[in-house]
Order: C-alpha cells, then sequence, then structure tokens
C-alpha cells in the first residue's frame, strides 16, 4: 500500500442530528485518536486493542472536555479505505462536530478533500475490478454527455457565460501572439488601450458571476449573520433563543464571551450561520481583547448583522463605535431586554442608525416573530436573487473564478505599468486556463480527484 | 556479384543542417560515422533564404549552441550582418538574426565536417534502410554497396522524389537543381513507414547591379553585434556589415498575380504538397489578405563575393514570364535580371507522429530522423533536430539514457514534441507563440537551461560546463546584493528618480526594489550604485531580468509547475489500449498511432478528451495498485 498522510472528516450531515461521526483515516489515525480519546478505563491504549472493538470515553482538548464519545476501531485493511480507520461518535450538534474535526486536525490529521475515502479505497485495491469498471462506467457517461453531466451543479447559463468569456481572453491572446509572429500584417499599436476596455468588460463579468456565486453560497451555507452588540447586551442569550439550546455560556458577567461562537439555524425556510461575537467595548483585559478585534473582524464578511442593544440602558459611546462599523452593512438592531422599564426607545435608535429594529425579550421570548419576518422579507424579498440558473454553487469552481478574476486584474496592472504586449498573455493565459477548469475544458493534474470527489466526503 | 561492404557505428543520410548536426554529434560522442550526401558541394546549403536565426528561431539556434551544436558557431563566422529583432518587446521575444554569406557558410560547415575525427564524407545515394526484426542494420547505397550501422538518422530534407515547379516547368530535381533520391521512399513504405507530400518554395534570385537601391529604403545591421554562440567573443563580431534594402508590392504586383492564378500550379491543381501556411508564396498572401495594399520585400545580399541577392517575401511558383512582370512592377526592380526563377519544391516526407520524442522510430529500433524529411521547414528547426537525433542515437549507441527536452525547457522542446505529438498537415515553422513558458524560454538564458544537458550528453567540453557554473554563481550573488542592498530617502536619490521620471521615496528600499519600476534598468541604478561590481554583460543582464520580472517569471513558473505534473506521469510502453474499458474508440486509435510517454503528451494530442484522460488516469492508477500487491 502506497504510503498517505491521515485524513479526516465528518461523516454525518452538518447539520443538528443525533449523533455526529467524525472519520480519520491513515498510518496516523489510531495515534491521533489516542491524543485526543481519553478512555473511561484509564489504561487503556487505542493501538492494542482488537479491530471492530468500541470504546467510550471523553474527548478532551488539553483539559477541556469536549463531549462523551465511544469511538470505533478498524485496523487496515479491514476497513473501508483499507487502512488505519477511527470513527469518533459524539453528540450532533454542529458546533461540537466542528470543534472535535478542528481538535483532530490540529494534532496531524488533514482535512479529506471531498471524495477522498472513497478515493482511497479504490486505490487500495478495496474495491474490486467490477466495482472499479463501475466507475469507469460513470466517467464513460461523462464521455458520452459531455460537459452536461460532470458539471451537473452548473446550469447551462452559467456555462455558457463562462465559455463566452473564456472565447474573449482567447480571442485577445490569440491576437497578441499573431502579432508577435506577423508583426508585418498585425499591428499592436493602440491595442493596450483596446485590451484595457476589454478586460473591464470582462472583469464586470467575472464580477457579476462571483456575486452571484457568493448567493449560490448563502442558498447552501446560509446567510452569514453576525450577533454584534456591547458587553452583556444578551447576544448569547439571543443565540441561545434562536438555537433552541444552551449552547453559549450565559451569564450576568458582562464579557463572558470571549471568542466567536457559531450555530446553523432555520428560520422559515431560510438557514442562518449564526456567529455569536464577544461584546465591542473598550477594554483593558488582553484576552477580552482579542475577543473584541475578532468581533469586529467578522463583520465585513457577514450578510446580515444582528446589532443587539439593552434597551434598559442608554446608548454610549460604545454604541456609537458599533454604529460606526456598520455602516455598510445589512442590519437589524434588536432591541433586547423589553421586560424591564425601556430607557432607549426605537425612535432613539432611528434617529441616529437608520436600520430597521425590533423589540424584543430573550428572557421571555418575545417579539421573535416579527424578527424572523423581518429576515425573511429581507433575504426573500429582492435582495438575495434566487434565481438558482446563474450561481455558481461549488466552492472550487467559485475559487477558479476568482483565480481567473485576479489574473485579468494583472493584465490590467501590465497594462498600467506599460508592459511589452508579450507580458499580457501570461495572465490572460492563466485566466483562459482557471475559466477552463469550471467548464471542464482544460485538463488540469487534479484530474482523478475530479473524479472522485462526485462522491460525497466521508463516503 | 562482388560489392563494397563496411562496418560503422552510425551512418547519416543528408548532409543538410539536420545531417551536418547529427553526424558531428555522433562522431564527437565517439562513434564511427558516415555521412552520405548526393554531393559534397552541397553540404550545408542554403537554398533558400540567406540569413539564420529571426523570431523564435534565433532562439533556437542558442539552445542548439548551448546543447554543443555547431550552426551557432559557424553563422558566427561567416554573417555580413546582425541584427536581435523585437528589442521594443519584452526579452522573452527578442531574437537574434545574422544575413549568412552562404557560400561561405556551407565552406565552414564543410571544414568542420571534414576535419571532425571519426567522422568520414562519401558521395552516395541511400536508396535502402536495412532492418532485421525491427532492428536497423545498415543502409545499401545505389551503387549496391552496404554499410553496416547499429544507427541511421535520416535527415534528407527536400530530396525524397523531389520535383521543382513553377508554371508548367517541372523538372524531377532537388533545390537548385541537385539530383534528387528517388529510391529511398519505397525502402521506407516497405518497413512500413507512412509518407506524406509537402511543398514549399523559395522567390527569384536577382542581379544586385540590376537594382535601383535609391527607390529602397536601408536596412543596416545593428551597431553593437550579439554572437549567436555562447562560445564566441563578442570582440570577435564587430564587422563591417552589408545591407539589405527593404521595398513593398502594391496594387500593379498584386493585379499582375490575380489575373495569372489560374496558371498557377498551386491554384491549378499541378501541386499535390502541402505548403506551408506561415511561409506564404507572395501569390497565397495576395489571395489570403486581400485588404492589403502592399506587402514588404526585402532584398538581401547572398553573399560578400557574388552579385546574386534574394527577394524575400516573393516567393512564387507562377510562370517564367509572370514573375519577370510580378518582380519589375516593385519599385526598385523595375529593370532587375533574374538570375535564378522562383520556384515551388514538393518531397516526401514522413509523419512525424511515427517517431518517440528522442526521434527514434517507434517501429524500428535504431532508426532516427531529423529535419524537413519530419515535416518540418526552415534551417534552424532542422539541425535542432539534428542535432537531437544525433545525440539520442549515439546514446543508444553507448547504451546511455537518451534525453528528451520537455516544453518547459527549450523551443526544441517545443518544436519536437508538436511534431511527434500534433497532427501536423504542412511544413512545421516554429514560432514565437508556440512556445507556452516564453518568459522562461529566452534566447539569453538559453545556456543557463540547456547547457547542463549537453555537458551530460557529452558535448561540452569540462572549461564550458565550469564557466557557466560561475556564471551562474555570479548571476546569484548579483541578484542577493541588489535585494540586500538598501537605499535610504536622501536627497541624491530622490533626484536620481526625479531624474529618470520615477516616484520618489518615502522610505528606504532595496536596489532590486528600484529596478522594478518599469522605467528603471540596471544601467540607470548605476549612478546611484556605488558599489556596484565590473560584471561581464551577461550576467549584469541576466540579473536584470531575473529581478525586474520576478513577479512574471514566477507566475510562469507556477504554470510550468502544473505542466510537469502530467508530464511526469508516465505511460507504459505496452499498454494496450484496446483493454481499457470505456475509453472511446476515437481515443484508442490516436494513442495507439501516437504512443504518448506521458499523461501530458497524450493530453496534446487532438481527439484526445480530457474526459478520456481521466479514463486513462484511472486506469493506470489501478494498474500501478495491482502490479504493487504481491
Amino acid at each position: 500500500m502506497q504510503r498517505s498522510d491521515t485524513i479526516a472528516a465528518v461523516a454525518t450531515a452538518m447539520a443538528g442530528s443525533g449523533i455526529g461521526v467524525i472519520r480519520i483515516s491513515g498510518e496516523e489515525a489510531f495515534a491521533i485518536a489516542e491524543k485526543v480519546f481519553r478512555p473511561a478505563k484509564k489504561d487503556k491504549v487505542l493501538h492494542e486493542q482488537e479491530t471492530y472493538t468500541i470504546h467510550y470515553g471523553k474527548i478532551m482538548d488539553g483539559e477541556e472536555i469536549l463531549d462523551e464519545v465511544i469511538v470505533l476501531l478498524m485496523k487496515g485493511p479491514h476497513s473501508y479505505t483499507a487502512e488505519d480507520t477511527v470513527e469518533i461518535d459524539c453528540h450532533g450538534g454542529v458546533y461540537v462536530v466542528k470543534r472535535i474535526l478542528e481538535l483532530v486536525l490540529r494534532k496531524g490529521a488533514r482535512a479529506a478533500e471531498p471524495g477522498e475515502f472513497t478515493k482511497r479505497a479504490f486505490l487500495n485495491g478495496r474495491i474490486d475490478l467490477s466495482q472499479a469498471e463501475a466507475v469507469m462506467d460513470v466517467i464513460q457517461a461523462k464521455n458520452e454527455y459531455a460537459l452536461k453531466s460532470s458539471i451537473r451543479q452548473l446550469r447551462g447559463s452559467v456555462r455558457d457565460r463562462i465559455r463566452r468569456i473564456r472565447e474573449q481572453v482567447l480571442y485577445e491572446i490569440a491576437f497578441i501572439e499573431s502579432a508577435l509572429d506577423d508583426p508585418e500584417h498585425i499591428s499592436l499599436e493602440g491595442y493596450p488601450k483596446r485590451l484595457k476596455e476589454k478586460i473591464k468588460e470582462l472583469t464586470e463579468q467575472t464580477e457579476a458571476l462571483l456575486k452571484n456565486a457568493d448567493e449560490g453560497r448563502i442558498l447552501r451555507e446560509g446567510i452569514r449573520t453576525v450577533i454584534i452588540g456591547k458587553p452583556n447586551a444578551g447576544k448569547s442569550s439571543l443565540l441561545n433563543v434562536l438555537a433552541g439550546e444552551e449552547r453559549a455560556i450565559v451569564t450576568d458577567i458582562a464579557g463572558t464571551t470571549r471568542d466567536t461562537l457559531e450555530e446553523q439555524i432555520k428560520l422559515r425556510g431560510l438557514i442562518l450561520h449564526m456567529i455569536d461575537t464577544a461584546g465591542i467595548r473598550k477594554t483593558e483585559d488582553v484576552v477580552e481583547q482579542i475577543g473584541v478585534e475578532r468581533a469586529k473582524g467578522s463583520i465585513p464578511d457577514a450578510d446580515l448583522v444582528l446589532y443587539v442593544v439593552d434597551s434598559s440602558t442608554s446608548l454610549d459611546e460604545n454604541d456609537r463605535e458599533i454604529m460606526s462599523l456598520l455602516k455598510e452593512q445589512k442590519v437589524i438592531v434588536l432591541l433586547n431586554k423589553t421586560d424591564l422599564p425601556m430607557v432607549t426607545t426605537p425612535e432613539m435608535v432611528e434617529k441616529v442608525f437608520s436600520r430597521p429594529s425590533v423589540c424584543i425579550s430573550a428572557k421571555e421570548e418575545t417579539g421573535f416573530d416579527q424578527f424572523s419576518q423581518m429576515v425573511e422579507e429581507m433575504f426573500l424579498k429582492g435582495a438575495v436573487s434566487y434565481d438558482e440558473e446563474m450561481h455558481l454553487t461549488n466552492i472550487r469552481h467559485r475559487i477558479s473564478m476568482e483565480k481567473a478574476a485576479e489574473s485579468l486584474e494583472k493584465v490590467m496592472e501590465s497594462i498600467r505599468l506599460g508592459m511589452p504586449e508579450d507580458f499580457y498573455s501570461i495572465d490572460l493565459m492563466d485566466a483562459y486556463e482557471s475559466l477552463g477548469t469550471i467548464i471542464g475544458e482544460s485538463a488540469g493534474e487534479d484530474l482523478i480527484q475530479e473524479i472522485f470527489s462526485k462522491f460525497c466526503v466521508g463516503k | 556479384m562482388p560489392f563494397v561492404e563496411e562496418y560503422v557505428d552510425a551512418v547519416v543520410v543528408g548532409a543538410g543542417h539536420a545531417g551536418c548536426e547529427a553526424a558531428l554529434a555522433c562522431a564527437r560522442l565517439g562513434l564511427v560515422t558516415v555521412i552520405f550526401t548526393v554531393s559534397v558541394d552541397s553540404i550545408a546549403l542554403m537554398p533558400c533564404n540567406p540569413n539564420i536565426g529571426g523570431s523564435s528561431k534565433g532562439h533556437l539556434v542558442r539552445e542548439l549552441d548551448a546543447l554543443g551544436g555547431e550552426m551557432g558557431k559557424v553563422i558566427d563566422r561567416t554573417f555580413i550582418q546582425s541584427k536581435m529583432l523585437n528589442v521594443s518587446k519584452g526579452p522573452a521575444v527578442h531574437s537574434l538574426r545574422a544575413q549568412a554569406d552562404k557560400a561561405e557558410y556551407s565552406r565552414a560547415m564543410r571544414m568542420v565536417l571534414e576535419n571532425t575525427k571519426g567522422l568520414q564524407i562519401v558521395q552516395a545515394e541511400v536508396t535502402e534502410i536495412l532492418a532485421e526484426e525491427g532492428q536497423v542494420t545498415g543502409v545499401r547505397l545505389y551503387s549496391g554497396a552496404v554499410y553496416h550501422a547499429k544507427t541511421v538518422i535520416l535527415c534528407t530534407g527536400t530530396y525524397l522524389k523531389a520535383r521543382c515547379i513553377y508554371g508548367d516547368v517541372s523538372n524531377f530535381t532537388g533545390p537548385n537543381g541537385l539530383q534528387a533520391a528517388n529510391h529511398l521512399t519505397d525502402s521506407l513504405k516497405k518497413l512500413g513507414i507512412e509518407m506524406y507530400r509537402f511543398k514549399t518554395g523559395t522567390p527569384a534570385r536577382i542581379d544586385g547591379r540590376t537594382v535601383d537601391f535609391e527607390k529602397m529604403e536601408e536596412q543596416k545591421g545593428d551597431q553593437k553585434i550579439i554572437p549567436f554562440s555562447f562560445t564566441t567573443d563578442p570582440k570577435t563580431v564587430q564587422i563591417d556589415q552589408v545591407s539589405c534594402w527593404l521595398t513593398y508590392t502594391n496594387e500593379k504586383t498584386h493585379e499582375i498575380i490575380r489575373e495569372n492564378l489560374d496558371r498557377s500550379p498551386l491554384y491549378s491543381g499541378a501541386i499535390e504538397g502541402t505548403g506551408p501556411r506561415y511561409c506564404p508564396s507572395i501569390e497565397d498572401k495576395v489571395v489570403r489578405f486581400a485588404d492589403k495594399n502592399r506587402h514588404q520585400v526585402f532584398i538581401e545580399p547572398e553573399g560578400r563575393y557574388t552579385n546574386e541577392m534574394y527577394v524575400g517575401g516573393m516567393s512564387s511558383s507562377l510562370p517564367e514570364d509572370v514573375q519577370h512582370a510580378m518582380y519589375h512592377s516593385v519599385p526598385g526592380l523595375e529593370h532587375a535580371k533574374i538570375v535564378r526563377n522562383a520556384y515551388a519544391i514538393e518531397y516526401d516526407c514522413i509523419n512525424p507522429q511515427q517517431l518517440y520524442p528522442t526521434l527514434e522510430f517507434k517501429k524500428i529500433r535504431g532508426l532516427f530522423s531529423g529535419g524537413q524529411f519530419n515535416g518540418s521547414s526552415g534551417y534552424e528547426e532542422a539541425a535542432c533536430q539534428g542535432l537531437v537525433a544525433g545525440i539520442n542515437a549515439s546514446m543508444e549507441v553507448l547504451g546511455k539514457k537518451q534525453i528528451i527536452i520537455d516544453r518547459s525547457q527549450g523551443y526544441i522542446g517545443v518544436l519536437i514534441d508538436d511534431l511527434v505529438t500534433k497532427e501536423n498537415h504542412e511544413p512545421y515553422r516554429m514560432m514565437t507563440s508556440r512556445a507556452e513558458y516564453r518568459l522562461l524560454l529566452r534566447q539569453d538564458n538559453a545556456d543557463q537551461r540547456l547547457t547542463p544537458l549537453g555537458y551530460e550528453a557529452g558535448l561540452i567540453s569540462e572549461e564550458r560546463y565550469q564557466a557557466l557554473l560561475h556564471k551562474i554563481e555570479q548571476i546569484r550573488q548579483e541578484k542577493e546584493r541588489l535585494e540586500k542592498t538598501m537605499v535610504g530617502a536622501n536627497s541624491s536619490v530622490q533626484a536620481f528618480l526625479k531624474n529618470h521620471n520615477s516616484t520618489e521615496l518615502r522610505t528606504a528600499v532595496s536596489l532590486a526594489e528600484i529596478l522594478r519600476r518599469p522605467e528603471m534598468t540596471y544601467a540607470y541604478l548605476k549612478e546611484i550604485d556605488k558599489d556596484c561590481p565590473d560584471l561581464p554583460e551577461d550576467v549584469a543582464e541576466q540579473a536584470e531580468i531575473d529581478i525586474k520580472y520576478d513577479g512574471y517569471i514566477r507566475r510562469q513558473l507556477k504554470q510550468v509547475e502544473q505542466f510537469r505534473k502530467l508530464e511526469q506521469k508516465r505511460i507504459p510502453e505496452d499498454l494496450d489500449y484496446e483493454k481499457i474499458p470505456s475509453l472511446r474508440l476515437e481515443a484508442v486509435q490516436k494513442l495507439k498511432l501516437c504512443k504518448p510517454i506521458s499523461i501530458g503528451q497524450a493530453s496534446r494530442i487532438s481527439g484526445v478528451s480530457p474526459a478520456d484522460l481521466s479514463v486513462l488516469l484511472v486506469y493506470l492508477e489501478q494498474r500501478k495498485r495491482q502490479e504493487r500487491k504481491p
């Protein structure tokens, strides 16, 4: 068997299911499991155990208990991948599963590529010839239906748009090249200016696709929702109400949430990818400062910001700072703690910060219907397009598109710097190739990877 | 009947530019070598244009020289004008071109051959290739003589069943009226080799005394001449140069051509061979670029000791009377006397997909080929293939590893890969656009790219190799110095920057940082770089280019990295494509014919799709796994 590194991935759906499975496969699988797993029976050593046995214990991040789990041991070649494999079965919350995976990765495993477990199974001869032939039949189908099935995620219109951009890039490359080879008949005079216009046009098109790609991400991964506010405004309580579980640690002491917490919730058919953050205030506490910085850092990437205000206190300079941080963002102001006497009213907020606001009480769980409706209106009407036709939902595709856009930007830079024309084609070629990998017209080096990425992670 | 019988190591058939390089390489690598030519007086003949190099071809000559070839050295001794082309563009497309004294060039190359140990020149026509069980064993001559050999290199150029044509005049001769080789084709066909028929052409030669140069623009050589060979001392090539002349065709010329197109053998169907699109005849240009009202015509001397001049840009196969009218319509050529007519030439060559990238026939071990016989055109393209064929034939006889130059290592790699991989239906001409990694494949760094390979093969002396290593180290040190030397934002630096229209500094930066500014040059930098060492020009040039284009070079290197991944995925020679389930029939056929050595090469075969490659990759990976199992 080929020496290969150890990979890990979450084998169950990343959703609030009852159980979560983290699968580790490779030579170091047992060693890595031993680093994170504290067996209930103290002197138990995993690698000394029989294959196909189950063990109870805790997953420890240093001295912190992440979860109670059972681990399943499978020694190679008697496992799906034919490598040593450990499965950690934990409680299914997204947050816990993620933390355990992160821990395993920190301890030396590498995040598995999509389909990598299946790929290993195949390459290690675990899947026999007839099964392998079935795989090839899949590929054959790809042959016959050309690009159609190989890029299933991608609908025709997007492909056509990318192809059109690509054709235009190719035209420019061809023009430069032929001018280099036949200067007598093809002149480059005034060309940089013309190319600049063309690149501008192409960049607009790639940007449009990328913007849609972002919306595609919203559909798939959820609306990136960041909860912001002063310490003790009730941000974590809000998250807990929305998640319906005690997830974030809630106390009355301001500044309890020192890091960001993430949670996925469903709200009227929309998925909100919630990020709880540390309260923003001026602080001398070094650890808290880090949390504050992180909170600020999460703002620019947010699709939606929930700004939680404690309505029982008055607005202060910390609020003014937060408002200035949110200038560019889509924001809903949540006036929390309406169970207490109101000091700050919606009208007072609106005067200084013109965004929609809702009065809620996380404690008494009131006002959430109105809030849900507001989110729904914001994302189902206009703000986000649901025309699936135009979405680049595949991450690999999005990355390729970003690369193409970067290459086009480099061409612009070359033109700005007054580089000789023959330099343009280097980056134009890169853009052409990147676009080609999206629509399957470039033979990249990652062909096998591409074939096996058709399988879902962990299977 | 008794006949002459000899035993040698290597036989080279043909003594043109490919044959000369092939034979020299074999003999220099220790093989007892015989080179056959239909005429000893036509060794290294330049039957077409009187120049060596030019856009992208200059790169080829420099690479050939870096590997230990001869062409660069010979042209450095026999050129009469030299020019670096495209200097207004980036360093990747700078290309050297020299006007040759044709007779001198041939004579000088012949002398090199004559004085090479272990090399024998024989004037005879080879009529048969001898092979047993897929291994070449020698050649038979027209006289019946047999030369037994371990390896045979075919460099027959345009001589196989050659026919020269203009109008309805047709001569069964090679170029310049030389004897054609009419028998070898049949022998090759019997060995199962697939033949093509190609066509090329040349313009008229005129009497320089009858040209009115007053009506033309003078084209002078460069002030400072850069030699082709890395071994030539630049001081020895600063000679008095001769001029070329530029004039143009006009509407009248085009009218004459258009009116007589029906008499052109190209358009009447009398020529069946396929001509080069990239080296078109004047009638081709008039038809294809119908909107152009003039085309360039270069009048170039054929040598110092002749009045003959070459009419560059007006090759043709029109009838003699049309040629006269056409040439006379060009300003300056009104009274020109034609010494030799323009003509087209048709000849047999092979489908080069029958060759490995080593230039050995897949079907016949020990049989190699190079030059126009492989379907290329041009002296430089021929010489490069001859050299590679010569080296690899020698490596095979010596039991050493053969060399393959890939597309990221040189234009030679691009040339050979294109020939043996892609479908080629016309004479192949090297062009800048064919090279993907141009910025890395510059004419100025050919020695760094390829001399180590030539040294490994045994064609580069220890002394030359050490000199290269020294040069590389000097470049490295100078780059490091420029990166590390900081200059502050003091008044003299600011004044310097202002003087060169460059933005003033706000903080201290390295010299390299300043050099990266588009408006800056290494030469300017000396004004503020007081500790600049006195380096050889080529060292300074390399340091400057490497630093200046650093970002672009790095991006190109990344492209190469991607490319290499597929090149390194080797395909076993014994792979039976028919046994691969799910591979499309078209792909099976193409792959069977081409027998690519790597997935990379397979990806460049037309008719093999990315999906076919996936099937192939999966199959290979699976096979590898099974073999590894006990």
